[in-house]
C-alpha cells in the first residue's frame, strides 16, 4: 500500500479530543476564567489578574479550614491503611469463611454517602443513638454536637466505618495474587512473621497500596458529604473542612471569583499531594 | 548434616483416600545417608516434589515417619528441622539486593554480620555472582534470579540436608552444566546432604553418586548410575535410563525357558525355578540396546532378524530390527558395517534380564532379599 504523507490521521483524534475537551478543558477553562475576573452580571465583567488568588490565600478561614483538612487526611491514612492492611492479613484465605468476610466488608461500602452520614447522626445522639447513648451510659460524657473533640471523633469513626473496607479489600486481592512459593521459601529461610510481611507481603502490596493511598487521600481531602449530613461542620466551624467551605463560598455567598481561584488552588493540592505519595511510594523501587 | 530416613511413609493429597491411584507417594521407606550426593530420578507427576517437600517440612505425610538422625521430625516445621530447599522456579525477594537475598537466611538464624559477609561474599563468588551484588534483586535475569535462590540454600552450611527441586529447569543448557558442577563442587568442598531432583538422566548421573528412581510414588531403585543401568531393578528403571530404553519384550513360560513369536529363549535353571516360584504370567524379557550382539554369520543362539532402519547419530549407530513380532533397538558401534536387511541377533546371557511382574528376578536379587 502507498503511504500518503499528510496529516489527515489527526481526524482520528479528533473524537477523544472533543470528549476530554467537553469532560474537562471547558469545565477548568470556566473556572479559569471565573478566577481572573470579578463578574457582575452579563454585561459587568472586569479582569482582576491574580487579586483572587491572593486574597484566597490571605483568607484566615480558608487557611483554617485548609488546616483541619489536612489534619483530617493525615489522620484518615494513618488509621485506615494500617488498619486495612492488618484486616486483609487476619481474613481467611479461602474458602465459604472468606466469601462472608468480603461480603460484610463491602457492605459500608455500598451504602450512599448522606445515608451513612444519616446513620452516624442518629447512632452518635445521646437520647435515642445506640452508640451515644452507650457511651453515656458508661460514664463518658459525649456528645459530638457540642463538643469539638468528640465532633472530630465521631468523623473520623465514620469515615474508619467506611471507607477502610476499600483498603482491606484491595490489600485482600493483594496478598492472594502473592504465590505459594514465596511463603514456602520464606519457610524455609527461617523468616520470622515479621519478616515474612516486611520483605515478601509489603513489597508484593506496593501496588496496591499506591492506589489505596491515593483513594483514601483525594477522597478524604475532598470530603463534602458525611460530615455535612453529620455535624454541618460544627460545632462551631471545627469538623468544616475544605469542600464545604468552597461550597459555602460559591453557592451560599455567590462569590463565583474567589471560589473559582480557590478551586483551582484546592485541585494543585489535590494534584500535587498525590504526585508525592505515589513518588514516594515507588521511589524505592529505581536501583541505585 | 543429617541422615534422613522415611518410614513406611505415604502420603495422600485427598482427605480419605481410597485406593492406591490416591496416593501421591505409596508406602516405601528409603534412608539417605548422611553427607551423600544423592538424585531423585523420575518422571513428572511421579511424587518427587511431594517427598521434598515431606522430607523439608513443607508438607506433612499422611502416613509414616520423617527421621532427622533418628530423631522423628513429623511434627517439626522446616525452620526446626534446619533445611535448605531450591525451587524449580526462581524465588527472590525484590525488594533486597542480592547480597540481601543471600543474607536473608543466615540474618534470620541471627548469626554475626561479619561471619554473614564472609559466607555470601564466599557463595556469591563460587555462583559468579558478585557483579550483581548490590543490585535489587528485581532487575535479574531469570538465570541470576535461579543462581540467588539456589545461593540462599547454599550459604547455610549448616543445614541437616540441602534439597533441591529441579533447580536447573529454567537455566539455559551451557550454564546448566556450569552451575552443575559448581554444586558438586560445594558438595565435595562442604560434604553436605544433598538430594537433587530431576527428570534428566543425565543431569542425575553427574551430579550424584547414588541416584533413586521413583517411579508411581514409589523408589524402585536406588543405586549408583552404572548399577542402574547394568542392573535395572524395574523394568521402568530399564525404560527410563539410558538412551534408547531398555528392549522389553512380552514372553510365556517354556520347559526350556520362554519364547515369544515362535522365538525360543533358554534360560538356566536357577532362573527356570525363580519363575516358577512367583506364579505369575506377566513375564518380561529385557536387553539393553548397547548390550544386543548383530553378527552377520549365525551361531549358536542367535536368531535372524529384519533391519528397519539404521540411525546414524555421529559416534554411534541404533539400529531398529525386527524379531518376530517384535521390535527391537541395537546400539552398535559408528565404523560397525550393516549391509543386506538381514542379520542374525543374540542376547548375551550375562546381560539379558527377566521381569516378573515388573520387578528383576535374578540371583543377586534373591541374595538381597534373603
Amino acid at each position: 500500500m502507498r503511504k500518503v504523507p499528510n496529516n489527515r490521521a489527526w481526524w482520528l483524534v479528533l473524537p477523544v479530543f472533543i470528549l476530554v475537551a467537553f469532560s474537562a478543558l471547558i469545565p477548568l477553562m470556566t473556572v479559569v476564567n471565573y478566577s481572573v475576573q470579578d463578574i457582575f452580571g452579563p454585561n459587568a465583567a472586569y479582569f482582576v489578574g491574580t487579586d483572587w488568588f491572593r486574597e484566597v490565600l490571605r483568607n484566615e478561614s480558608l487557611q483554617a479550614s485548609l488546616g483541619r483538612q489536612v489534619v483530617f487526611s493525615a489522620a484518615v491514612l494513618l488509621i485506615e491503611i494500617p488498619l486495612g492492611i492488618g484486616i486483609a492479613l487476619l481474613m481467611p484465605t479461602g474458602g465459604k469463611r472468606a466469601s462472608l468476610c468480603l461480603i460484610l466488608l463491602a457492605i459500608p461500602l455500598l451504602i450512599p454517602w448522606n445515608v451513612v452520614g444519616t446513620i452516624w447522626q442518629i447512632f452518635g445522639r445521646g437520647d435515642i443513638g445506640l452508640f451515644g447513648r452507650f457511651l453515656n451510659e458508661i460514664g463518658i460524657n459525649y456528645n459530638y454536637t457540642a463538643d469539638p473533640v468528640d465532633a472530630w471523633f465521631t468523623v473520623l469513626l465514620m469515615d474508619v466505618w467506611h471507607w477502610t473496607p476499600l483498603v482491606a479489600l484491595l490489600c485482600y486481592s493483594g496478598l492472594r495474587a502473592i504465590p505459594q512459593a514465596f511463603y514456602q521459601a520464606a519457610e524455609i529461610d527461617r523468616a520470622s512473621r515479621w519478616a515474612v510481611f516486611r520483605y515478601i507481603q509489603l513489597p508484593r502490596l506496593k501496588s496496591v497500596l499506591v492506589i489505596a493511598v491515593l483513594l483514601r487521600f483525594m477522597d478524604s481531602f475532598m470530603i463534602y458529604t458525611e460530615p455535612f449530613v453529620l455535624t454541618g461542620g460544627g460545632p462551631g466551624s471545627s469538623t468544616t473542612f475544605l469542600s464545604q467551605t468552597l461550597t459555602t463560598m460559591a453557592v451560599g455567598q455567590f462569590d463565583i471569583g474567589r471560589a473559582a481561584a480557590f478551586s483551582l488552588v484546592y485541585f494543585l493540592i489535590v494534584l500535587l499531594v498525590s504526585w508525592l505519595f505515589f513518588t514516594a511510594i515507588t521511589y524505592p523501587d529505581r536501583d541505585k | 548434616m543429617a541422615e534422613i530416613q522415611l518410614k513406611s511413609l505415604a502420603h495422600s493429597y485427598s482427605r480419605h483416600p481410597e485406593g492406591p491411584g490416591d496416593y501421591a507417594i505409596r508406602q516405601m521407606s528409603h534412608t539417605w545417608h548422611k553427607g551423600g550426593a544423592y538424585a531423585l530420578l523420575g518422571p513428572s507427576g511421579c511424587g518427587k516434589t511431594t517427598m521434598l517437600n515431606i522430607i523439608s517440612g513443607l508438607l506433612a505425610p499422611s502416613e509414616g515417619d520423617v527421621m532427622f538422625d533418628n530423631v522423628r521430625v513429623n511434627e517439626l516445621s522446616p525452620k526446626d528441622r534446619n533445611i535448605a530447599q531450591v525451587f524449580q522456579f526462581p524465588v527472590v525477594y525484590d525488594s533486597m539486593t542480592v547480597f540481601d537475598n543471600l543474607a536473608f537466611p543466615l540474618k534470620n538464624a541471627g548469626i554475626p554480620k561479619a561471619r554473614i559477609e564472609a559466607k555470601v561474599e564466599e557463595i556469591a563468588a563460587i555462583l559468579e555472582l558478585e557483579p550483581v551484588l548490590r543490585k535489587k534483586a528485581k532487575g535479574l535475569t531469570a538465570d541470576e534470579k535461579q543462581k540467588v535462590s539456589m545461593g540462599r540454600g547454599l550459604v547455610r552450611d549448616d543445614v541437616s540436608a540441602i534439597l533441591f527441586d529441579e533447580p536447573l529447569t529454567v537455566i539455559d543448557p551451557q550454564l546448566k552444566w556450569k552451575l552443575r558442577r559448581k554444586l558438586k563442587q560445594i558438595h565435595e568442598q562442604f560434604n553436605i546432604t544433598m538430594v537433587y531432583v530431576t527428570h534428566d538422566q543425565l543431569e542425575a548421573s553427574t551430579f550424584a553418586d547414588k541416584i533413586a528412581v521413583m517411579y508411581d510414588g514409589q523408589i524402585v531403585q536406588f543405586g549408583t548410575p552404572r548399577e542402574l543401568f547394568e542392573r535395572p531393578n524395574h523394568t521402568f528403571v530399564g525404560f527410563f535410563i539410558g538412551s534408547p530404553g531398555m528392549n522389553l519384550i512380552d514372553v510365556s513360560v517354556t520347559e526350556q525357558g520362554v519364547r515369544f513369536d515362535d522365538i525360543d529363549v533358554p534360560l538356566d535353571d536357577g532362573q527356570k525355578q525363580r519363575i516358577a516360584a512367583t506364579g505369575s504370567s506377566n513375564i518380561k524379557l529385557g536387553i539393553r540396546p548397547e548390550f544386543v550382539q548383530l553378527t552377520a554369520a549365525p551361531a549358536d543362539d542367535t536368531w535372524p532378524c529384519r533391519i528397519l532402519d539404521v540411525e546414524d547419530l555421529g559416534t554411534y549407530k541404533i539400529v531398529t530390527l525386527q524379531l518376530g513380532e517384535q521390535r527391537l533397538k541395537a546400539r552398535i558401534d559408528e565404523d560397525q558395517m550393516i549391509s543386506g536387511d538381514t542379520l542374525h541377533v543374540g542376547f548375551p546371557r550375562q546381560w539379558l534380564k527377566v521381569y516378573v511382574d515388573e520387578f528383576l528376578v535374578d540371583e543377586q536379587t534373591e541374595e538381597a532379599q534373603s
